[in-house]
């Protein structure tokens, strides 16, 4: 007998197992008041949005993948604790307050990010080199992403990101220079974990078909190739921007691509 | 119904918004001054020091990335070399050929390079590598400091012969072992009365940078590198033997420890290593009775940084030595943060990180030491920033957070960096001058006291250079020259009408009061070095250790300075390293006490 698991509860597994992971071998959360914060604020905001406004309490699974991937990716300055709070509250309450048609235009925990690094950025960095390194765990994370973003059909949408960032990556060491590895290196590291198996494959903000969700993470990856090479080439201007590339790409891109589909789908309707 | 409802979430949703950028405003602005009650002159070049770092130029292989490998090399280290009663200093410098130099204090505000007379100039030679960092100690209980050079290459152990004569006796001293290595410290770790000597290693031993076999030099880790060199303790057998006994004491370390300070932090009676490291947590190796260390968990393992320079300080008062260790931040990429630790080991087992506003943000802190600059009994905090000051149109920070994240086989190895050219890295960042206001925190006050240089800092000392009273502040800065801010606070209305103890030292400027001790030990080694005073003044006590190096690549000047802050001098406990333990009452303050141990 096949037992059917909800895809969001293999995600709450995964997400889990990075952070228990994560935690147990690297300390990586700096402070279990930062998770009990960023859990706290997203869970209590979500039950009291979605009660106040839809007049039923939501399930929280969702507000449980934000609150854990923002406790992992913001490290802010020392002792710093409100900008997991009020990015926790940022990161619901935009599910309910930038909508169209009823939907949510971004992935919470990426609008929250990318909100941070953009105004606060004296404060708030992100998630890098706080994952020792290794080859190991970061194996683990992949095979189980892998295994759970197939199991929750998102599969080709991981992979199409990963295929266009090396493509990409080809290229920009063509064009700027520089070692291969160093511009394939970004996509061992832990943020971009948590990037392709929670952010961009998020079902709740990712566009109707499957092949369209291939090209708008195809157009993530461009975009983040552009902001790359705005870092390359030391274009100040942009400069917030390349602190987190593909957060913030994601943050520009998925917002559009999801208004050009409820709208299509409208029309169409 | 709903429309108002939706109306007051999408108005707390800006009103959060709002939140985030006032909070941030208040974050970058924490650095602001307040009314300074310090006041530093930059007088290095009216007082004769013109030196001026010289970068290593390394092998060519590593040509992507020498200029932020060879980052490295200014120290200051501050001795009374000729036993003349004034503070004398030795900087290092890292290109072949290139002379340290070894400035005589002249006592009349103005110093004489004597490196060439004295014979620890030139020792920046191929074959036997550049200088890193030099400490003093008498290791011969002569009398006299002796010096060593720690390097990239072969350390060199100079003997002090007497007043500006010095003989390289590093051949027959069992220290010729090829190191890379940042730091280094004197300590008696058995109390035999010979200063014994650990020495750091940061890149592998393996490694001559002027003839790689291998690219593969750098860290495996940015957080948990363990692939560094090995640090070594070198046990004084006596008559200028030294023995390696890193592993039958323990202390083998391979973090790339960048910088090492010894102290008593446990008051068991024994000297602990406190120990900086570079891509990994820091290190606190516990002395069980001179027999072997331990490595303490302390809470030090569980807080992962980049661990450039440790300075120890009884921050509030408290008899205690509480430690500073300066990191890295960078706005938008990186908030390591430097740590203040308080120290509560006896208490409760471990140190506890207090760091916040400027304390904690300082940019890419390097070289730091605590230090009463005011006079007002609570010591203050001088940082040295910045690492790479290229041109300012290119910041390597994008290309290095490439790889930051990557796995470590990756950035082992040096060609897979992007190159940094000309880069700047957390370049023209400014000295921080940290007043302590006690309960109420630190604040920033270097602008209004006068440091507003933006040179790439590496060592800082202090020392009572003009025997004033008061603490001057000496910085080295990588590829940059020496600064020396002399203390030049007004005179405060009691010193304007106190009368003098000794006729040979003007009134010294700022604050309320001082006294200074000048130790001589007798069982104990006889630079005193591991000697810790207390002074008991008002409702708190002031815990000093003589070091036998602290910071980044420095050394401060043996002679401990005490503020008083307007208080009365209580009682005055000398612990010597041997374990005697002096009890002064009765001193006059404003005055440099020379104390012997009792025999």
């Amino acid at each position: 007998m096949r037992i059917a698991v909800d895809p969001k509860y293999l995600i709450v597994f995964l997400i889990t197992l990075v952070l228990v992971v994560g935690e147990a071998r690297y300390g990586i959360l700096g402070g279990y008041q930062r998770l009990a914060t960023t859990l706290g604020v997203c869970v209590a905001t979500e039950l009291l949005l979605s009660w106040w406004l839809r007049g039923r309490v939501a399930n929280v699974a969702s507000a449980y993948i934000t609150g854990i991937s923002l406790a992992l990716l913001i490290k802010p300055q020392a002792n710093m604790l409100w900008p997991f709070a009020l990015g926790a509250f940022l990161a619901i309450a935009s599910k309910y307050v930038l909508t169209y048609h009823g939907r949510h235009l971004w992935n919470p925990s990426n609008f929250a990010i990318a909100l941070l690094v953009l105004i606060a950025s004296d404060s708030v960095a992100i998630l890098s080199h706080q994952w020792g390194n290794d080859l190991g765990t970061n194996l683990v994370i992949w095979a189980f992403g892998l295994v759970i973003a197939w199991r929750a059909r998102v599969l080709h949408v991981t992979l199409t990101y990963v295929a266009c960032f090396v493509v990409f990556a080809v290229l920009r060491h063509f064009l700027v220079g520089g070692p291969l590895l160093a511009e394939i290196a970004p996509i061992t590291g832990p943020m971009y974990q948590l990037f392709v198996f929670f952010m961009v494959t998020d079902p709740r903000t990712t566009v109707s078909t499957p092949r369209g969700r291939m090209i708008v993470v195809a157009i993530v990856a461009l975009v983040e190739t552009l902001i790359r090479l705005a870092g390359d080439y030391q274009l100040a201007l942009l400069r917030p921007f390349y602190v987190s590339p593909p957060i913030l790409a994601l943050a520009m891109v998925g917002p559009l691509a999801m208004l050009w589909d409820l709208r299509r789908t409208a029309l169409r309707a | 119904m709903i429309a108002w409802r939706r109306s007051i979430v999408i108005a707390a949703f800006v009103a959060a918004i709002v939140a985030v950028v006032v909070l941030n405003a208040r974050a970058a602005g924490s650095v602001a001054g307040a009314s300074a009650t310090i006041r530093l002159t930059e007088v290095a070049h009216a007082s004769g020091i013109d030196f001026v770092h010289q970068a290593p130029a390394l092998d060519p292989k590593i040509a992507n990335v020498a200029p932020h490998v060879g980052a490295l090399g200014a120290c200051v280290s501050v001795a009374d070399v000729n036993n003349d009663g004034w503070p004398d200093l030795y900087f290092t410098t890292s290109r072949f050929g290139a002379s340290n130099a070894l400035y005589l204090n002249q006592k009349d505000g103005t110093f004489r390079d004597v490196s060439r007379e004295a014979g620890v100039g030139s020792v920046n030679l191929p074959g036997e590598g550049v200088s890193m960092g030099a400490v003093w100690g008498d290791y011969d209980n002569d009398g006299f400091e002796d010096l060593l050079v720690y390097k990239w290459g072969y350390p060199q152990l100079f003997h002090n012969r007497g007043p500006g004569r010095f003989e390289d006796v590093t051949a027959q001293s069992g220290l010729k072992r090829w190191m890379n290595s940042n730091g280094a410290v004197w300590f008696d770790f058995d109390r035999d009365g010979l200063l014994d000597l650990y020495i750091t290693g940061y890149f592998r031993s393996d490694i001559d940078f002027w003839h790689l076999t291998t690219t593969r030099i750098m860290q495996h880790s940015w957080e948990f590198a363990t692939n560094g060199g090995k640090n070594l303790l070198f046990k004084n057998l006596g008559l200028g033997h030294f023995k390696d006994v890193t592993d039958s004491l323990g202390v083998g370390s391979t973090r790339w420890t960048l910088a090492v300070t010894a102290a008593d932090f446990n008051d068991d009676g024994w000297p602990d290593l406190y120990l900086a490291n570079d891509y990994g947590p820091e290190e606190l190796y516990l002395n069980h009775e001179g027999k072997h260390f331990e490595l303490a968990r302390a809470g030090l393992s569980d807080d992962s940084k980049s661990g450039m320079a440790v300075a120890l300080g009884d921050v509030y008062n408290r008899g205690e030595h509480d430690v500073f260790v300066t990191n890295i931040s960078e706005k938008g990429f990186l908030f390591q943060g430097n740590n203040l630790r308080l120290n509560f080991l006896k208490e409760l087992g471990r140190f506890d990180e207090v760091a916040t506003g400027p304390v904690a943000d300082a940019g890419w802190a390097w070289g730091a030491q605590f230090g009463d600059l005011n006079n007002d009994g609570l010591l203050d905090l001088v940082v040295a920033n910045g690492f790479i000051s290229g041109d300012s149109a290119h910041d390597y920070w994008y290309a290095m957070s490439k790889i930051a994240g990557a796995q470590g086989n990756i950035f082992e190895d040096a060609k897979n960096w992007p190159p940094i050219g000309s880069a700047s890295l957390s370049g023209y960042e400014r000295s921080r001058v940290l007043l302590n206001r006690g309960q109420a925190g630190f604040v920033d006050v270097a602008q209004e006291a006068g440091v507003t240089d933006r040179l790439d800092g590496r060592a800082v000392a202090m020392a009572d250079l003009f025997n004033r009273g008061v603490l001057d502040v000496i910085i080295a800065n990588e590829k940059g020259r020496v600064l020396l801010y002399k203390n030049t606070f007004p005179l405060s209305r009691r010193e304007r009408g106190a009368g003098g103890e000794d006729s040979r030292r003007e009134r010294g400027p700022g604050g309320e009061g001082w006294v200074e001790f000048k130790l001589v030990g007798t069982r104990s080694n006889r630079s005193a070095i591991g000697a810790e005073v207390t002074v008991e003044f008002g409702s708190g006590r002031q815990r000093q250790v003589v070091d036998g190096g602290m910071g980044f690549c420095s050394q401060n000047d043996r002679r401990l300075h005490f503020g008083l802050g307007g208080q009365g001098l209580g009682k005055v406990t000398i612990r010597w390293p041997s374990g005697t333990q002096q009890i002064l009452t009765g001193l006059a303050i404003d005055h440099l006490h020379v104390v012997t141990e009792p025999q």
